[in-house]
């Protein structure tokens, strides 16, 4: 290991080692918004890990983190609390898997379209299940987890995230990936098969959506379709990335941290205009900023030492 | 007459989605703008139809004479304001793909948010000739069937148009290929610009038509532009006549699952026959193998 | 001596267009063949049905012996057959040895790291973009299509298929180019060659394949076949055919 690379992994040691002893200072409010950042931490770089690379936009984080949820509240009561994240996130990585097949051999406009509804497809098919099945929209979730537990899962659970996506970055198939990104017609005649990399991406960036929405859940003591599938939780995260900058390991890092204190304080202070303001921020970002914050500080370094 | 019922409410929704998809298939299959803000100007037509009913007390039909050049004009600024800088600073086909589904992605929460703001997240209706007509035995309300009337009246006005109209044939050449289209002296930027602005006039119409029978709310976009997306791929980007197939398709298959099977079910019906049809035929029922 | 690649009544239709037409032909081991005609006859697009880039309507396509017809291009690839595009194509956010790497890391037998780090120096002096560092995207058109030649080579092929590559070269960069070329032949890959350079067509290939509108008109030593009827005639039209004709 060479001396910087040696230097950045204490720098992160030491990071999460403060991230992780956070619960010890704050009282509940500040609680719940380093468990928010968490969560849109987890989220958005699980969402940059897939689309960042290839450049197919996934407008979907919130069928998979409903899914999370929602098998929570299902089965939260029924087993061991390591058995219920499993399942939720083979269930999680089943659904990748499925959408993925049909959708990633194709050009990147099907994969978008189709993720668009998405989530508006699962929690129609949730809803039909809960009427039809077990005959009542709305579950309770009594599971006795405390915020500091809930937070503590979730750093974890971005740890792994940074270390997965590290790994990727440095592995052949992050190279694949990149390539893709470039010109997918030139990675096949690599002998690049784009579709099966693209799909594992997209399945462990799911896995982590899953994760982290099976982990949030028993924040919620009332959970129904509409709350666990909130389009706006997928928006959200598309603009925490863009901001910080997807191409870069911690650029999503970069936007969750002030996208997640305005998201707070709009919807304290202005609920009714919240969903226009984001709006606002969202386009702000793509006209002003295509590269991300991270994108714009590594061009200001390199005109810098050019200069 | 369980098969008159669902043939009947079939062909009126299908015909529907027919004219919802005929103004995106405008959009993206001659402006190039994947458009994911599609479905929230149908909506915002919606309540501009139900606050000049309940508001003024103008008839829908005379409100349409009013929807369309407003929506046309707003189309048009959206274009020319927000996604011709996208299209200049675009280096390929690919980054002006994303950028515009980033950038309408945005704009479907401004829209949103604004109608949120004005009209809170409830459920709107009014009533407009919602009296009951009997056809080949079979009940429908007379409101759907004169949105049928006029959803074919409008799409065939648009077919004939581009069909024997000078810009009408500009439109085609620049669906086919915008770079011979400007080797032929068309104004591609600005045939463009009209595409869009036309398209967001036929979204604006439909949502007029849809106010007048359907119960709406300010979040319920996102619906329509999945619908519209489906019938424009599933029947060939850019081709009117596979709009109106495949709309009657998915209306039909929607009508039947909604009446034989769960009205919950109708969304896993879209996708399934999405699905269906990408796997078979991704360029959909009317497109061209790509070369 | 067995073919390494032979194609046998290929054909691929664009809608009501026939691009290439009941198309055969053979390449033998280390054999340079020359795919040679107008514009627009279906050349790039018999590359591309040998690549996998698309699949054919009909007809069959043995590489060594085993069909290839319809395969995902990454299989092709894997195989042993690399190829370069007639508009020149690197993976302009990787720098040169990373676009290199992208064709040693995912082939048959692959390298990876360092291994694959030295490999990709060794192969970028070979085709003369030695101590190169910038990003592709940087490259002068030339040193692209040497990048892109070298991201080829890469993957060790068997059959080497260059579309055009030595257009838009000067007639120094030409003479390295024709130098280079028959150097990888005489390290044992076969060559297919789409190229309109007719000097260079004359001084590497063994063979020519001449198509017009999607067939075979012609097959046989260059200079015999440059100066056959028909193929002056899909070059020049037909009077221009019948006056060669005179001439000789």
């Amino acid at each position: 290991m060479t001396q910087a690379a040696f230097a950045r992994a204490a720098a992160g040691c030491a990071a999460l080692a403060g991230a992780a002893s956070l619960p010890l200072f704050g009282d509940g409010y500040h609680m719940a918004l380093a468990i928010n950042i968490a969560n849109y931490t987890v989220l958005a770089t699980a969402w940059a890990l897939f689309s960042g690379p290839t450049r197919y936009i996934s407008l979907c984080t919130v069928a998979f983190f409903g899914i999370g949820a929602y098998t929570v509240a299902v089965l939260g009561e029924l087993m061991a609390w390591p058995l219920v994240l499993a399942v939720a996130g083979a269930i999680g990585v089943a659904l990748a898997l499925v959408v993925g097949l049909s959708t990633l051999r194709l050009s990147g406009i099907y994969f978008v379209i189709f993720s668009f509804g998405l989530a508006e497809l699962v929690r129609q098919l949730v809803t039909w299940f809960e009427v039809n099945v077990s005959r009542s929209v709305g579950r309770y979730v009594f599971l006795d987890v405390t915020q500091q537990a809930i937070y503590l899962q979730l750093v974890a659970l971005a740890a792994v995230v940074f270390l997965v996506a590290w790994a990727i970055r440095r592995s052949r198939l992050g190279l694949a990936l990149r390539i893709i990104g470039d010109d997918e017609t030139v990675a096949q005649h690599c002998g690049i098969d784009a579709a099966r990399a693209k799909l594992a991406l997209f399945a462990v960036s799911a896995l982590f959506m899953t994760l982290a929405g099976a982990i949030m859940a028993p924040r919620w003591t009332y959970i129904d379709p509409v709350i666990a599938f909130n389009p706006v939780m997928s928006f959200q995260v598309v603009i925490m990335a863009l901001l910080g900058g997807p191409g870069r390991l911690f650029g999503p890092l970069l936007g969750v941290v002030p996208l997640a204190f305005l998201f707070d304080i709009l919807s304290a202070q202005f609920p009714n205009h919240a969903t226009l303001v984001l709006g606002l921020v969202f386009m702000a970002i793509v006209y002003a900023l295509p590269d991300g914050v991270a994108g714009m500080l590594a061009r200001r370094r390199r005109a810098g030492a050019a200069s | 007459m369980l098969i008159a019922d669902v043939l009947l409410s079939g062909l009126t929704l299908g015909g529907m989605y027919a004219l919802i998809a005929m103004g995106l298939t405008l959009q993206y299959g001659v402006a190039r703008i994947m458009n994911l803000s599609y479905g929230e100007f149908l909506i915002a037509a919606c309540f501009a139809a139900y606050v000049m009913m309940t508001g003024a007390a103008i008839d829908p039909l005379l409100g349409l004479v009013l929807a369309l050049p407003a929506a046309f004009a707003v189309n048009w600024a959206v274009y020319r304001v927000l996604l011709l800088p996208l299209v200049r600073r675009a280096k390929s086909a690919g980054a002006l793909e994303v950028d515009s589904i980033l950038a309408t992605f945005g704009l479907l929460f401004v829209v949103q948010g604004i109608l949120l703001a004005i009209f809170g997240g409830a459920y709107f209706s009014y009533s407009y000739l919602s009296v009951p007509v009997t056809v080949i035995g079979s009940t429908v309300a007379a409101n759907r069937l004169l949105a049928l009337g006029f959803a074919a009246a409008i799409g065939g006005a648009l077919a004939l148009a581009l069909a024997r109209t000078r810009a009408g044939t500009a439109l085609r050449a620049l669906a086919a290929d915008p770079v011979a289209a400007q080797l032929v002296a068309i104004d591609v930027r600005a045939m463009a610009a009209f595409a869009f602005a036309l398209g967001g006039a036929l979204v604006a119409a439909a949502g007029v038509l849809v106010s007048m029978f359907l119960t709406f709310n300010a979040a319920m976009g996102v619906v329509f532009t999945m619908k519209a997306l489906i019938v424009v791929i599933m029947g060939g980007v850019g081709d009117l006549r596979g709009c109106l197939a495949a709309g009657l398709l998915l209306g039909l298959a929607e009508a039947a699952v909604a009446r034989l099977v769960d009205p919950g079910l109708t969304l896993a019906v879209t996708y399934a026959i999405f699905l269906a049809v990408l796997l078979v035929r991704p360029t959909g029922l009317f497109g061209r193998k790509a070369a | 001596m067995t073919a390494i690649l032979a194609l046998d009544g290929v054909t691929r239709r664009f809608g009501g267009l026939v691009a290439v037409d009941a198309l055969s032909f053979s390449v033998a081991p280390g054999e340079i063949v020359g795919l040679i005609g107008p514009n627009g006859s279906g050349k790039s697009t018999a590359l591309n049905l040998i690549s996998g880039a698309l699949a054919p309507d009909d007809g069959a396509i043995l590489f060594e012996g085993a069909p290839i017809a319809g395969l995902a291009p990454h299989r092709i690839a894997r195989r042993g057959v690399a190829r370069t595009f007639q508009l020149v194509r690197v993976l302009p956010s990787l720098t040169c040895v990373e676009n290199v790497v992208a064709g040693l890391a995912f082939r048959g037998d692959r390298l990876w790291g360092a291994a694959a780090e030295r490999a990709a120096r060794e192969l970028l002096a070979r085709v003369g973009l030695a101590d190169e560092t910038r990003a592709a995207a940087e490259l002068t058109y030339v040193d692209q299509k040497r990048l892109e030649l070298a991201r080829a080579l890469a993957l060790a092929p068997k059959l080497l298929l260059l579309d055009e590559w030595l257009s838009g070269l000067n007639p120094t960069e030409l003479q390295q180019g024709i130098a280079l070329v028959r150097a990888l032949r005489d390290d044992g890959s076969a060559i297919v060659l789409v190229e309109h350079v007719m000097a260079a067509i004359r001084s590497l290939c063994d063979r020519c394949v001449v198509m017009s509108a999607g067939a075979k008109i012609a097959e046989g030593a260059p200079a015999a076949v440059l100066a056959d009827r028909a193929v002056i005639a899909a070059y020049l039209g037909e009077d221009a055919g019948a006056e060669a004709a005179a001439d000789a």
